[in-house]
C-alpha cells in the first residue's frame, strides 16, 4: 500500500469553486483527471453531454438534448420536473477551438449570459474554467435567483420580489 | 431546508406590507432613525416601533441604539442569501463534474483499450 502511495499521490478530490468576480460574472472552475482532448469531447458530443449535464441529485431529468458544436451551430436542452413542467435552455456557439475554447450564447431570455468554458492542459489534468458573463448585474442576480429549483412557486415569487426590491434599492 | 423556509416566511410577512417596503426602499437611500421614519411615513412613533420590529425579525434591517436614538439600517439578508444562492449554483456545477469525472474515466479507459487493440 505505501509503496503504492510513494508512486502514486492519493488524488486530491477535484474541487468546484464559484466565485461571482464582478456585478455581471461568475466563474467557475474544476479540474479534471484526464487530458483536455478528452474533457473537451465530453463536452462537446451530445451522446456524452447529456450523461453529465443533468445528474439525478440535481432533481430534474434532461428530455432532449441536441447540440451542433460549429461555430453558429445550436443546443437544445430540454428538461422536465417529473415530466411535467418542460423547461428548454438554447442558444448557438459562437467560438469552437478544439481542445482549448467553447462560447455558447443562453438565448431563452435577454437577460441569458454568454459562457465561454476554457480548457488548459496541466500535467495530464485538465483545468476547466467557466464562465458567464451576463448583460446587466440585474440579470445575474435574477439568475442567481432561479436557482431556487426545489422551492415552492410562492418562495419563487418572493425571491423575485426580493431581488426587485434589492435591484430598486440598490439604484437608489 | 426548513430553517431556510422560516426564514423566507417571516420575509414574506414582513414585505406583505406597503409601509414596510418602503422603509426597506429608504434604508437604502441612508441609515434613518426611528424617529425619522415615523415623520417620513406620517406615523406614530410606537407604530414605526411595529413595523421595524418585523423587519428585524426577518433580518431585513438591524437597529442599534447610541444614546437616546436607534438608528436602522438593511440588514445583511441579502448577501448572505446571495451567498447562499452561490453555493446553491455550485453544488449544481459540483453534481454535474462529478458526472463528467465518471464520463473521462470511461473515455480514458476506452482510449486504453483502442490504443492496445492498435498495437496488436
Amino acid at each position: 500500500m505505501d509503496a503504492r502511495r510513494e508512486n502514486e499521490p492519493t488524488p486530491m478530490p477535484n474541487r468546484t469553486t464559484v466565485e461571482r468576480k464582478s456585478e455581471r460574472e461568475l466563474v467557475v472552475t474544476r479540474t479534471f483527471n484526464g487530458p483536455t482532448r478528452i474533457v473537451f469531447e465530453a463536452w462537446t458530443k451530445p451522446e456524452l453531454l447529456k450523461r453529465w449535464w443533468a445528474p439525478k441529485s440535481a432533481g430534474v431529468s434532461l428530455l432532449s438534448c441536441e447540440a451542433d458544436v460549429r461555430v453558429g451551430g445550436s443546443y437544445r436542452f430540454e428538461f422536465g420536473h417529473d415530466g411535467s413542467k418542460r423547461m428548454a435552455f438554447f442558444g448557438r456557439y459562437i467560438e469552437v477551438t478544439p481542445y482549448s475554447r467553447l462560447v455558447w450564447t443562453n438565448d431563452e431570455s435577454e437577460d441569458g449570459a454568454v459562457t465561454t468554458v476554457t480548457f488548459e492542459e496541466r500535467g495530464g489534468k485538465t483545468l476547466l474554467v467557466l464562465r458567464e458573463l451576463y448583460p446587466s448585474k440585474k440579470a445575474l442576480d435574477g439568475a442567481l435567483a432561479g436557482m431556487e429549483g426545489g422551492m415552492p412557486e410562492t418562495f419563487e415569487q418572493l425571491d423575485e420580489l426580493l431581488v426587485t426590491l434589492g435591484a430598486s434599492v440598490g439604484r437608489a | 431546508m426548513v430553517q431556510y423556509a422560516r426564514a423566507l416566511d417571516a420575509s414574506f410577512a414582513a414585505l406583505s406590507d406597503a409601509t414596510r417596503r418602503g422603509v426597506l426602499e429608504q434604508l437604502g437611500r441612508a441609515d434613518a432613525s426611528i424617529t425619522d421614519l415615523a415623520e417620513k411615513f406620517h406615523m406614530t412613533l410606537t407604530g414605526m416601533k411595529k413595523h421595524v420590529g418585523v423587519l428585524e425579525q426577518a433580518g431585513l434591517v438591524t437597529t442599534e441604539k447610541v444614546g437616546r436614538v436607534r438608528t436602522c439600517k438593511l440588514g445583511r439578508r441579502r448577501l448572505e442569501q446571495e451567498a447562499e444562492w452561490i453555493e446553491r449554483f455550485r453544488q449544481l456545477w459540483e453534481a454535474r463534474f462529478d458526472a463528467l469525472d465518471e464520463v473521462v474515466e470511461e473515455l480514458k479507459r476506452k482510449e486504453k483499450v483502442d490504443g492496445r487493440k492498435k498495437r496488436e
